[in-house]
This record gives C-alpha cells, sequence and structure tokens, in this order.
C-alpha cells in the first residue's frame, strides 16, 4: 500500500460471469473474473479472439449484446454495482463518466453527418455544450491533436484519414471528461506508425485528464508499453494479472508464458537453423529463382468527363529472390505491396519493367506457358474466410488445384489430398468437412496444403499471417518455414508486420509510397537500418523495446 | 489509399522512439490462477466429432425448424398435386355446364355451388390451379435462366458488356410489368396465338431485367473473393471461375428472389386474365373466373371470392416461403460465417 489514502478503486470486477444464450444452448463467455481499475491508471485486458476480452469491458459500459448477460459476480463503478443496471442509469454513466473509443475506425463515425455535429452530439447528450458548442467542440479537436480543428469540424469522415477517424473518435470519447475510457482495440486497424502516435496522443490526454484507461488488445508486447497492469484472459477466465514489466518479463502461468513465446514482437530473430541453408546459396553464382527489375503499375484514376489521372502504384521496383529462400516485402497500407505479388502472380498487368520467373518472362506467356507457370507458384491470401470456397468442402478444395491440371485419377487425387493434409498437420477426416466449420488459422493450413497440391516451387503469401491470434499465427509461421526446409521451397511474403519479418524472412525490402526505400538481408535491416523510414517502422513495433 | 500521405505531414507529432513501459504508484499483486481450472488446450485444436455440414446442409437444418417454412412447404405441396391430378380432387367435371344450374348456392356434391354458366365452381378452381402454376413456374425458370445468365455475364465481364445489358435492363425496368404485358399481349403475334406459353413469355419479356440486376449484384460481390483469385492462380481459365466458384455463391438471393417472383407472376397472369389480355377464356384459370364472375359480383359473390381465395393462398405461400428461404440463407444469422 501507498502512503496516501486507502485508494478506492474505480472499477472492480467481482467474480463476474457473463453468459450468452444461444439456439445451441447456454455459452459461459466469461467466468470467474476478478480484477480493478484504479483511478487514473491504465489496465489492458490481453487475449485472443473469444478470450472474452471485449465481452468484460463491454458489460462495464452496459453494452452486451441482447442475448448476454451477467449471470453472477459484481461490476462496481466506483463502489456502485453497475452489473444488473437498467438502461437510464447507463445512459447517465456513459460518456460523462465512463467512456469509450471503439476498434473500426471506418465505421464508428457517421458519414452523413459533420465530424463536428458528432462531437456536438456527445456534448449536448451529456448536457456540456455550453453557451458557445462551436468553440468547445474546436477546443476538443484540438486537443485531440487535429490541426485546423475549426476547418475539420465542418469535414466528413471521409475526408479524414484513418489515424484521424481514430483521433475523432477518442477526441468524441474523452469529450466529456470521463472517469474511465474504455479503449477496444483502438488500433488494431491502423498502420503501426499511426498506431504509435494514436497510442502516444491517448497516453497523453488521458494522463492530463487523470482518465483511468482499460485497454482491449490482443498484442502483448502493446499492452506492456502502454498499460501498468496487464489482465491476461484465456477461454473466459483471468488466467494471471500483475504489473505490465513484471507480467513481461517474469510470467507465471503457461498460458501467458506462451503468449509471449509466441508474440512476434518479442521473440527473437530467425532461428540458426535456417541460416545454414542459405549458407549453401553463395550470391552471384545461383541464378536467383524470381528476378523483378524496374517494375512499375500506374493505374488510370477516372475523374469524369473522359479526365484521367494517373497513380503509381508501384514505382521503378527492382529485387531478386535466390532459391530456397524468404523475401520479405514490408510497408504500410497502400505501399504498394499487395500489388506486386499480384503482378508476380499474373493476376494483374504490369505497367512496365520485367519479372523473370527461372529465366523465363512473365508477362507475355502463351496460355500454354501460363498454365504452366501457374503450377510453379501458388499463392495464399491474407482473409482465411474469404480465400476457399464456402461452397467446396476441404476434399474438393485439395483436390482442385490437381483437377484443373489433370493429376491422376480418383484415386490417386485422394491420398494426395491426404498427403497434403498430413503436410499440414491436420487429420484426414477433416477433408469431408466445410470452411464454416474450420477456425482460421485451420482453414490457413488449408490454403497452404491447396497451394502445395502442385508442388510448387514458389508460394506468394499475401499478408498469410495478419489475421491469425498470435498462437495460431506463430504455428503457421512455423509450418511454413518447416515447408521450405523439408521442400526447399521460395517464398515471396508480403506484411505490414516487421515483427514477423524477423522471424521468417532471409532478405527484406521494405516499400513506401509505392518505392523500396531500403533493402538488405534481415539482419542488416533490424541491426542497422539505413533510411528515416525503415528506423520509424521498427520504433514503431510495440514493447520490443521492453525485453 | 493515400491515408499517410496526407497524414504524416499535417500530423507534425514527433515519433518517440523508446518506450519504457509504465508503472504505476499503487502496488499491484501478481495473481495467477491456479493451474487445474484453465487447463492448457492445444493451439487450434481441430474438432473430429459431429456431422460434417455444407452452407446448404445448415441452412436446411435451420430451415425445416422455422414454421414459416413448414406451413408454406405444405401448401405448395399440395397446390402441386393439385395442379398435377387435378381429378383426385374433383369427380366433377368442370367442363359439364347446365344452365338450369346457373348462379345455384352450394348443395352436397357441389359444395360451393354454380356460376353463371352452370358449371361447377368448385371444380373449376380445382382444375384452374394448373394454368396459374405453369404460367408461375415456367415464368420464373425463364427469367433465372436468362436473367441469371446475363447478369452473371454483365457483372462478371463487367465493361462494355455490363454497360449495355445494364440500359437494355433499365429500358425494361421502367416498364410496369402489367402495363408493358398489356401492350405486348395486343401484339398481333400475340394476340392471335393466345395460350399460356404467350403469356409466359410476355412475362418472362418484363421479369428478367429484376433478375439480372439481383445476379449482377451477387456476382460483383463474389467475383472480388480471394477464392475466385486463388482459383485463377491454380490455372482455372476465367470462364471456368464464373462457373465453378462465382456461380455456386451467387444463388442465395437468386432463389429468394425467384421464390417470391413466382408468386408475383401467377397475380400477373390473373391480372392479365382479368383484364381480357392474358389467357384465352376457354383455358380454365382462376383469373379467367375471377373475370367472369365480377359481373355477378351482386348476386353471387362467392363466386368471384373461391378462385380470389385460392390465389391469395397460392400466392401467399410462395412469398412466405422465400421469407423462410432468405431467413435460413442470411450469413449474418449464422454463426461462424
Amino acid at each position: 500500500m501507498t502512503d496516501t489514502a486507502t485508494p478506492k478503486p474505480l472499477l472492480e470486477i467481482k467474480d463476474l460471469a457473463i453468459t450468452f444464450s444461444t439456439p445451441d444452448g447456454p455459452v459461459h463467455a466469461v467466468r470467474d473474473a476478478n480484477f480493478t481499475v484504479m483511478p487514473g491508471e491504465t489496465v489492458a485486458i490481453v487475449g485472443e479472439s473469444g478470450s472474452g476480452k471485449s465481452t468484460s469491458a463491454l458489460a462495464a459500459i452496459g453494452l452486451l449484446a441482447g442475448n448476454g448477460s451477467v449471470s453472477s459476480g459484481q461490476i462496481l463503478f466506483d463502489g456502485e454495482d453497475i452489473s444488473h443496471a437498467s438502461e437510464k442509469r447507463f445512459v447517465e454513466l456513459r460518456g460523462n463518466h465512463i467512456g469509450m473509443v471503439p476498434q473500426d475506425p471506418m465505421s464508428n463515425l457517421n458519414p452523413v453527418w459533420k465530424i463536428g455535429f458528432q462531437v456536438k452530439e456527445t456534448l449536448k447528450a451529456n448536457g456540456l455544450a455550453g453557451d458557445n458548442p462551436k468553440q468547445r467542440v474546436a477546443q476538443i479537436l484540438a486537443d485531440a491533436g487535429l490541426p485546423n480543428p475549426e476547418v475539420r469540424a465542418g469535414q466528413y469522415p471521409h475526408e479524414f484519414s484513418g489515424g484521424m477517424r481514430q483521433r475523432a473518435l477518442i477526441a468524441i470519447g474523452l469529450a466529456c471528461r470521463p472517469r474511465l475510457l474504455i479503449a477496444d482495440e483502438p488500433t488494431s486497424a491502423l498502420d503501426v506508425t499511426v498506431q504509435q502516435q494514436i497510442l502516444d496522443h491517448l497516453d497523453t490526454m488521458t494522463s492530463e485528464l487523470g482518465t483511468a484507461v482499460l485497454l482491449i488488445t490482443h498484442d502483448l508486447g502493446l499492452a506492456a508499453e502502454r498499460a501498468e497492469k496487464v489482465v491476461v484472459m484465456y477461454k473466459g477466465r483471468v488466467v494471471e494479472y500483475g504489473p505490465a514489466l513484471d507480467i513481461l518479463r517474469n510470467p507465471q502461468h503457461p498460458y501467458t508464458k506462451r503468449l509471449i513465446s509466441s508474440a512476434p514482437s518479442l521473440s527473437a530473430q530467425r532461428g540458426d537453423t535456417h541460416e545454414a541453408i542459405v549458407d549453401e546459396i553463395v550470391p552471384g553464382k545461383a541464378e536467383p529463382l524470381l528476378k523483378v527489375s524496374n517494375l512499375t503499375k500506374v493505374y488510370d484514376i477516372r475523374k469524369g468527363f473522359g479526365k484521367k489521372e494517373k497513380f503509381t502504384a508501384v514505382d521503378n521496383v527492382s529485387f531478386e529472390i535466390p532459391k530456397g529462400t524468404t523475401t520479405a516485402v514490408v510497408g504500410e497500407s497502400g505501399s504498394g505491396k499487395s500489388t506486386i505479388a499480384q503482378m508476380v502472380l499474373n493476376l494483374l498487368d504490369k505497367t512496365e519493367g520485367e519479372i523473370v520467373f527461372d529465366g523465363e518472362q512473365i508477362g507475355n506467356l502463351s496460355e500454354k506457358k501460363l498454365f504452366k507457370y501457374r503450377r510453379r507458384v501458388q499463392p495464399i491470401f491474407q482473409d482465411p474466410y474469404g480465400s476457399l470456397d464456402p461452397m467446396y468442402s476441404i476434399y474438393r478444395t485439395i483436390e482442385e488445384p490437381l483437377r484443373i491440371h489433370g493429376i491422376g485419377n480418383t484415386a490417386s487425387r485422394q491420398k494426395k489430398v491426404k498427403e497434403l493434409l498430413e503436410q499440414v498437420s491436420m487429420p484426414a477426416s477433416t477433408m469431408h468437412r466445410f470452411p464454416n466449420e474450420l477456425s482460421g488459422g485451420q482453414r490457413q493450413r488449408i490454403a497452404i496444403a491447396r497451394a502445395l497440391a502442385l508442388q510448387p516451387e514458389m508460394i506468394v503469401c499475401d499478408e498469410a499471417v495478419s489475421a491469425l491470434d498470435v498462437l495460431v499465427q506463430a504455428q503457421v509461421l512455423e509450418l511454413l518455414d518447416e515447408l521450405q526446409r523439408e521442400m526447399g521451397l521460395t517464398y515471396l511474403f508480403i506484411t505490414h508486420d516487421l515483427a514477423v519479418v524477423r522471424q521468417i524472412a532471409d532478405n527484406v525490402c521494405v516499400m513506401e509510397h509505392g518505392k523500396i526505400v531500403e533493402q538488405g538481408t534481415a539482419d542488416e535491416i533490424f541491426s542497422a537500418p539505413k533510411s528515416e523510414y525503415t528506423r520509424n517502422l521498427l520504433g514503431a513495433i510495440p514493447g520490443a523495446s521492453l525485453i | 489509399m493515400p491515408e499517410n500521405q496526407n497524414f504524416n505531414p499535417e500530423d507534425g507529432l514527433p515519433i518517440s522512439k523508446v518506450r519504457a513501459g509504465k508503472v504505476s504508484k499503487y502496488k499491484i499483486e501478481h495473481y495467477v490462477a491456479p493451474l487445474d481450472e484453465t487447463p492448457l488446450q492445444a493451439v487450434d485444436s481441430i474438432k473430429e466429432t459431429g456431422k460434417p455440414l455444407s452452407m446448404w446442409a445448415e441452412a436446411w437444418r435451420s430451415l425445416r425448424k422455422q414454421p414459416l417454412f413448414i406451413i408454406s412447404a405444405i401448401l405448395i405441396l399440395a397446390i402441386i398435386v393439385v395442379a398435377a391430378f387435378p381429378q383426385l380432387f374433383s369427380s366433377q367435371d368442370p367442363t359439364y355446364c347446365a344452365l338450369e344450374n346457373s348462379n345455384e348456392p352450394g348443395r352436397a356434391g357441389h359444395i360451393m355451388g354454380f356460376n353463371l354458366q352452370g358449371c361447377d365452381i368448385y371444380s373449376r378452381v380445382i382444375y384452374g390451379t394448373r394454368a396459374s402454376l405453369l404460367v408461375g413456374i415456367f415464368t420464373t425458370l425463364i427469367v433465372v435462366i436468362v436473367g441469371g445468365a446475363l447478369g452473371a455475364l454483365a457483372g462478371f465481364y463487367g465493361g462494355w458488356l455490363d454497360a449495355v445489358l445494364a440500359r437494355l435492363g433499365d429500358i425494361f425496368f421502367a416498364l410496369p410489368l402489367i402495363l408493358g404485358a398489356i401492350i405486348v399481349m395486343q401484339l398481333p403475334a400475340f394476340r392471335d396465338h393466345r395460350s399460356v406459353w404467350t403469356v409466359i413469355v410476355t412475362l418472362a419479356i418484363f421479369g428478367w431485367p429484376q433478375l439480372a440486376r439481383i445476379t449482377r449484384g451477387a456476382v460483383i460481390e463474389a467475383r472480388s473473393a480471394d477464392y475466385v483469385k486463388a482459383s485463377r492462380a491454380l490455372g482455372l481459365s476465367k470462364f471456368n471461375s464464373l462457373v465453378k466458384h462465382v456461380i455456386p455463391n451467387s444463388l442465395a438471393p437468386i432463389i429468394v428472389v425467384a421464390t417470391v417472383n413466382l408468386g408475383v407472376y401467377i397475380v400477373a397472369e390473373a391480372t392479365l386474365s382479368f383484364l381480357g389480355v392474358g389467357l384465352p377464356g376457354e383455358v380454365m384459370s382462376w383469373g379467367n373466373d375471377i373475370s367472369s364472375a365480377q359481373r355477378q359480383l351482386r348476386t353471387n359473390p362467392m363466386m368471384l371470392m373461391w378462385p380470389a381465395l385460392f390465389l391469395s393462398v397460392t400466392v401467399l405461400s410462395f412469398i412466405m416461403l422465400g421469407d423462410a428461404v432468405r431467413d435460413a440463407l442470411d450469413p449474418k444469422a449464422r454463426k461462424g460465417a
């Protein structure tokens, strides 16, 4: 205990249990959860999707989905039990006492109202608009770090970038000076450098106002960096909580340990096991498998009345991928990295430049040669929910490439599908299932099995692990690594996440606005980044400096 | 996306390089849950029990529990049986009319009474089912095939094809179904060969644009999915990816709209027949019966009520079925999707 008068917790969760009633019976989303938030303190709840972290926080603001309810336990806000408070009481509390910053800045601002109006609405709802609401609104937007607040207040959400929208949402959340701010994954939809600025700003504002923050995140590194206290949730239970740095450096529960060892931002670089293979390839001696030179993609943007504007998505990009290695192309949204992947896969025509695969020009291939090329280069896409046809069973999905290329007969194809499933560590019984019955990580493994079916030489991974929970992500990365060692695969790995790059890549290209700003081996990029942009990207990885 | 491009210069906030983490001024206890309470499970374990379920199987499972579906399905089945085997339901010959029975009320063996010509109303209603149902089903089939194909091509290939088909559809769309059909049915080619088939063709001419629009929208949504991209990268041709991946994934809204529209076409046929431009008078149909009953509305209202009642129940069952199917296929209501 400190020597100040015994502090009273602002929010106290006691033996909380939350149950959702579903057609398949009750689902216990949260059980026996206990934690406290002291006034002015930042507490982070960390967990994977489905761990109950958002549910616990939403219960504290009375925003549980209609079929969910607090089945036992207490939620004490400033000593008052609000676990079964009336809607009227919650309306009083929201805004004034408990603010909220939602996850997705793109969908949480009403597109038909001006930003200023939406802030004013919040003030009015809480009776804080005062005599000169316009000035108040401008002041609040200025506090949120938006330059030219008077002009900004008159703009619509679509005129704001993602980061600016999140600032506006933070402004709305803090407009009425609440004592507790619930931030539900406030930056997970944003680029890492923007994330850093937003969180820095949130830190400054809340510490000035003395607001306590309940930060919900899947990123343990980020939690440890931004919060005084970390609560780890797993399968609806609190498995561990304590001082942030203590949790990070001295985890006790096996789940926390597992989480820390899997978090790419916290773990070490690519294992030594792999470098042996890289060393075998002497630069200059072996012909690179893929050679991209002066690649450019220009889009025509229609401006109406036949006017066109040119937009250069990929600008004079050159790189090489030696056989059997992994080259990562890293960049934030809009950097043109995915456009490169699509051009390499020949799903998109290039404007200028050359793509040479194994000594052969890609781009003006005949139908027949293109068909052969398809066999040698396969993609894995980002969204595990979108890349498998929901109408196809797993067997049909993995069999499709074999069928298209006329490989084997029904019996041999069935055998091959079983082998492929085994290669991605899925039981053979999975083949009769449908994608909607599998989790994200499992679907991604099916996508890998499909890509492997034709025994390709190169796989293009377009953000292949970005949508997965950390533990599953680590598992899939490990699988990719294993497959590379066994089969000598070459990877072109497109990602926004530098932390993942360190785990998997041999060579790295950093992209900004369509150009490569820096390229080199992974070691070079991480130990001695040359460009300012790379340094910013590296500095923005949360939690890296804490271990 | 130019987001970051505008963002950084305008923002101008310095980026701090080192963040050390925060230490609370309160003492925070370090709590660890007992291990046996939350045993660690294998990461991403795979469920191997239970029957595999395709999307359609899952939709069927939720569909068969819906009372709306059960009621409408039973009614529709009954209507189909009546249309196929009317003789099972009526021992009377609907074409046997005796003027002495004109406007007679119902009696044993003739529960609904007689019309002006002295024909048995009940057997006319029973035998009239077939014409209505034929028009509904065949119009829907043609509309789905023509509208679906054109809509799918327009949505998938886009460009000039889409522009031409969209304008063409708009022209037909601008004409109200009934008004357009009245005019077409007056054309000599149609007027002189009035039959069930001319009515079907006429309704299909004005019905396809709606389905083409629905299909086009569904196809545009499905064509940008990653699994379509993946199938192209596997070497599938563009047209094959349309047939094998895009169309099967666009079927749900088409089925819903087609089911509801089946009812609408039956009403349209009855309206045209009522106006005297639909089925020829010698074809027994609810529309024709309603039409001839309107003159006797004051003296014998039941003559109009019976075919109208059958018509309403039929149309309502198809619309209810469409609603139930829509609920079952709605991906938002489905878990895991």
